[in-house]
C-alpha cells in the first residue's frame, strides 16, 4: 500500500514535467546589458523578417567560453560579440586586429561574423570623480602614482584574459598590492566603487552607470586595449540556412554609434525601461510586453520542470544506488566518492563543463541538478538503511521473507524518515540551483534574478527571488504533509 | 519433533559448535542453557537456517531441513525473537498478520486465526492496534508470540524471551507461557541464560558450554548425576534467595 504511494508521488512528479523543445532561431547573449539589448535586437529583427521564423530567446547566458561553445556546439544560431573579445578569447591571437583576419580564422570553425554594427565597446578603467580629481588622475598611466595604495574591483573575465588585467599592468607597470585587487562580479564592481569600497574597475566604454555613477573613465594612453567592435556572431550552417535572416541582421552594420549604443544602455540601465522596449524603439516599433503575472506563471513551470525532473531522477537513481550502497561496500564508496565530489563543484562550472556535452538549454542545466540533488538521496538512502537495528533484518528472514520482501516491507519503510529528508533536501537545493539554470538559457525563476543582476534593478531580481522563495517554502511544506502520509505512523512518535 | 544432529560450525578457523545433538519430542519443551559465547544463539541461527553449518542436519518431524524451501521452513519455525522483535513500524495486529498477509490468506482466514490467538495469549483488540513503542513488555512478548504461532508451526523457537522484563512481569509470564505450551501442544525449544526459567518452562534441559553439549536431561539428572563439575558449579551459581527461617 505504501510502496504504492511512493510510486504515485515518483510517478506524479514525472508527469507534472513535460517536455518542452522546439525548432527556431536561437538567438543567445552575454550577461550584460547591452548583450541583452543587442540580443534582444537580433532576435527581434529576425522576427519581423520574411519568411517568419520562430525565435528562441537564449539572452543573459553567461560569458564569452559559455556562448561560444553554445555557438560551436549548434545550441544557439547566433549571438552579438566583440573583435577584440573573438580574437582574444576564442582565437587566442590577440595579434588579429582587422575584420578580416578574424573572419577567416573563424570561418574554419563553422562561424560566420557580420561587419562591425558601429560602435567600439572596448575596456576601460574607472575611477570615482572626487577620488580622480584628489589625485589628479587622467590617464592609466597615471594610476602609477597611486598603484600601491588603491582597491581595485576587476571582473572575472578582465582577470583572466591575456588583454586584460595582467597585459595592462605590465603595459603600464602598474603593480597593485594583489591583497587589494577583488575579482568580483561585473555588475557589483559599481556598487562597490559607488560605495567606496574599491577605488577603480574595469568598465565598458559605453556603459551607461559610467555616467549614473558619476565615474571618470582613465585615458588610454599607450593604447593598450585593442578594439572591440560589435559583430554578429552566427553558426556558418544558419548563414546558408537562413540566408533572408542574416541578410536582415547585417542590416544594422555600421549603424549602431557610440552615442546610440550608451543611450540604449542608459534606458535600460537608468530609465527602467524594459530591454524588448528598448531594442524595438531602434527598430522602429513598439512591443507587448506580457503581464508580469503571465511572466511568473511561464517562469514557475519552467522552474517546476527543471525542479520535478531532476528529483524524479534522483529518487529514481539516488535510492537505488543507495541501496546498492549499503550492500556492496567497494560500489558504496565509489557511488559516494562520486556524489560527494560532483557536489563539491561550484555550479557555475559545473554548467561550463556540461555545456560541451549536453549544449545550452534546459539539458546541462537538468544534469547539473541531476548531479546535485544525486548526494542528498544517496547519502540518507545508505544512512537510512544503515541505521535500521540489524536485528529486525535477521528477524524478517527468519519470518521467511525473500529480499525482495524484506526491503519492501522493512528496509524502505524504516528507512523512510530518513529517505524523505534526502528528497526534501534535495528538492530545497534544487529549487535554489535551478535559478543558475538561467546562465544557460533553461529559463526558470533564475531569468529575472541574472537579468535583473546585470542589469542592476532590484525589482527585477525580486520576481524570481520571491517566488523561488515561496517556492522553497511550499516544498518544505509539502513535504511536511508527505512525511504524515508516507511515514509509518509507528516511526513517526517513536 | 525437532532434532538437531551432530552439528558442527566454524566462524573463521574458530570451532563455534562441535558436534552439538539435540532432540525434542513432539509436544515437548526443551531449554537451551549456557552462558554467553557457549554457542546457543549459534545454534539457534542455523535451526532458523540464517547461516549454514558444516556438518549435521536439522530435521522437522524426520524431515531434513534441505527438503524445505526458506519460505516453507520458517512457516514450520515459529520463531520469537528477544524482546519479541516485533517491527516498530507496524501495529501489533500488522506485525502477527504480516507473514499470512504475505502468503495471501483471506482477510476471513486472518480474522479467524487472529481471535483464536487473541483469546490464546489473552490480549485485547486495542493492545494489537498500538505500536509496538505504545506497548509494556508484556505486551510486546504477547504479540511475538502470537507471531510466531499465527502459520501454525510445527516448531517454537523462543530467544532469551524474558531477559529484557522486570522480575515480577517476567514471574507472570513465565507462568502463562507455561500455560500457553501446554494449551498449543507445540513442540518448543527455549533459549535462554537462566536457569531458574528453564526448569519452570521445560521438562528437559541441555547445558551448553564452549560449544558443546555438557549435559542434556531433567533438573533431577542435572542435580543428582552431574555430568561433570561444570553443571554443579552452573546450578550453584543461580542465587537462591535465603529462606524466611534463616532470617529469624
Amino acid at each position: 500500500m505504501r510502496a504504492c504511494l511512493w510510486l504515485g508521488v515518483v510517478c506524479g512528479a514525472l508527469l507534472a514535467s513535460s517536455a518542452v523543445a522546439a525548432d527556431g532561431i536561437v538567438v543567445g547573449s552575454k550577461i550584460f546589458t547591452e548583450g541583452y539589448v543587442l540580443g534582444e535586437l537580433a532576435a527581434q529583427t529576425i522576427e519581423a523578417s520574411k519568411p517568419p521564423v520562430p525565435v528562441i530567446r537564449k539572452l543573459g547566458m553567461g560569458s564569452t567560453g559559455i556562448l561560444f561553445a553554445s555557438l560551436h556546439s549548434g545550441a544557439i544560431d547566433v549571438y552579438p560579440d566583440y573583435t577584440g573579445t573573438l580574437a582574444e578569447a576564442i582565437l587566442k591571437t590577440p595579434q588579429f586586429r582587422s575584420i578580416a583576419a578574424i573572419h577567416s580564422a573563424l570561418l574554419k570553425m563553422g562561424i560566420v561574423i557580420s561587419e562591425p554594427l558601429g560602435f567600439s565597446n572596448t575596456y576601460a578603467l574607472a575611477v570615482r570623480e572626487d577620488f580622480a580629481q584628489q589625485n589628479g588622475l587622467h590617464t592609466i598611466s597615471d594610476l602609477a602614482r597611486v598603484h600601491a595604495s588603491i582597491r581595485a574591483g576587476f571582473s572575472y573575465e578582465f582577470m583572466d584574459r591575456q588583454d586584460g588585467y595582467a597585459g595592462l599592468a605590465e603595459r603600464y607597470r602598474l603593480q597593485f598590492d594583489p591583497a587589494h585587487v577583488n575579482r568580483m562580479e561585473h555588475s557589483l564592481t559599481y556598487q562597490a566603487i559607488d560605495q567606496r569600497a574599491v577605488d577603480v574597475i574595469d568598465v565598458y566604454s559605453t556603459d551607461a552607470k559610467v555616467r549614473k555613477f558619476n565615474l571618470r573613465v582613465l585615458e588610454d594612453n599607450l593604447g593598450y586595449f585593442p578594439s572591440y567592435q560589435a559583430v554578429w556572431v552566427a553558426r556558418a550552417a544558419f548563414v546558408e540556412r537562413y540566408p533572408a535572416q542574416w541578410r536582415a541582421l547585417r542590416q544594422w552594420e555600421g549603424r549602431i554609434d557610440q552615442t546610440t549604443m550608451q543611450t540604449l544602455n542608459a534606458e535600460v540601465d537608468l530609465d527602467k525601461r524594459s530591454v524588448a522596449q528598448v531594442a524595438a524603439q531602434l527598430r522602429g516599433s513598439r512591443v507587448e510586453t506580457p503581464t508580469l503575472a503571465a511572466q511568473i506563471g511561464r517562469r514557475t513551470l519552467e522552474h517546476l520542470w527543471l525542479v520535478g525532473l531532476s528529483l524524479a531522477f534522483s529518487v529514481f537513481v539516488g535510492v537505488p544506488l543507495g541501496i546498492l550502497a549499503v550492500r556492496h561496500r567497494l560500489t558504496g564508496q565509489i557511488i559516494l566518492t562520486f556524489s560527494a565530489v560532483t557536489q563539491t563543484i561550484p555550479s557555475l562550472a559545473l554548467l561550463c563543463f556540461l555545456i560541451p556535452v549536453f549544449g545550452v538549454g534546459a539539458k546541462p542545466a537538468l544534469a547539473a541538478l541531476c548531479l546535485y540533488s544525486l548526494l542528498p538521496v544517496v547519502l540518507n538512502t545508505f544512512t537510512g538503511i544503515r541505521s535500521i537495528d540489524p536485528r529486525h533484518l535477521e528477524n524478517a528472514r527468519a519470518f521467511g521473507l525473500t529480499p525482495r520482501q524484506v526491503l519492501l516491507r522493512i528496509v524502505l519503510p524504516l528507512a523512510s524518515p530518513s529517505l524523505l529528508t534526502g528528497i526534501r533536501t534535495a528538492t530545497i537545493v534544487s529549487i535554489g540551483t535551478a535559478t543558475l539554470a538561467a546562465l544557460v538559457g533553461a529559463g526558470g525563476y533564475g531569468v529575472p534574478i541574472v537579468s535583473g543582476l546585470s542589469l542592476n534593478d532590484v525589482p527585477t531580481i525580486l520576481t524570481g527571488a520571491i517566488p523561488a522563495a515561496v517556492m522553497a517554502l511550499l516544498a518544505h511544506a509539502g513535504f511536511d504533509l508527505l512525511g504524515k502520509i508516507l511515514i509509518p505512523a509507528g516511526l513517526q512518535s517513536a | 519433533m525437532l532434532a538437531l544432529e551432530h552439528i558442527s560450525k566454524t566462524f573463521s578457523g574458530k570451532l563455534v559448535l562441535c558436534d552439538v545433538s539435540l532432540t525434542v519430542p513432539t509436544g515437548a519443551t526443551h531449554a537451551l542453557i549456557g552462558s554467553s559465547g557457549s554457542g546457543k544463539t549459534t545454534l539457534l541461527r542455523i535451526a532458523l537456517r540464517l547461516i549454514g553449518l558444516d556438518h549435521g542436519t536439522v530435521k522437522i518431524n524426520d524431515q531434513p531441513l534441505a527438503v524445505f524451501g526458506p519460505e516453507a521452513w520458517a512457516d514450520q519455525m515459529g520463531y520469537v525473537p528477544q524482546e519479541g522483535g516485533l517491527f516498530p513500524h507496524l501495529t501489533g495486529r500488522q506485525n502477527v498478520t504480516l507473514i499470512a498477509r504475505l502468503r495471501g490468506w483471506t482477510a476471513q482466514r486472518i480474522q479467524t486465526r487472529l481471535t483464536e490467538l487473541q483469546q490464546l495469549v489473552a490480549i485485547e483488540s486495542s493492545v494489537l492496534q498500538r505500536y509496538p513503542h505504545q506497548m509494556s513488555g508484556g505486551q510486546k512478548q504477547r504479540v511475538a508470540i502470537m507471531r510466531a504461532v499465527m502459520l501454525d508451526p510445527a516448531v517454537m523457537l523462543l530467544d532469551e524471551p524474558m531477559a529484557a522484563l522486570d522480575p515480577l512481569i517476567r514471574s507472570t509470564l513465565q507462568q502463562e507461557l507455561k500455560a500457553i505450551f501446554h494449551r498449543l501442544g507445540k513442540t518448543v525449544l527455549i533459549v535462554t541464560h537462566d536457569l531458574g526459567e528453564a526448569v519452570f518452562l521445560a521438562e528437559r534441559v541441555t547445558l551448553l558450554s564452549d560449544g558443546k553439549v555438557v549435559q542434556t536431561g531433567t533438573y533431577r539428572d542435572l542435580v543428582l548425576t552431574p555430568a561433570d563439575t561444570f553443571v554443579t558449579s552452573f546450578i550453584k551459581a543461580q542465587r537462591i534467595l535465603p529462606d524466611a527461617s534463616s532470617l529469624q
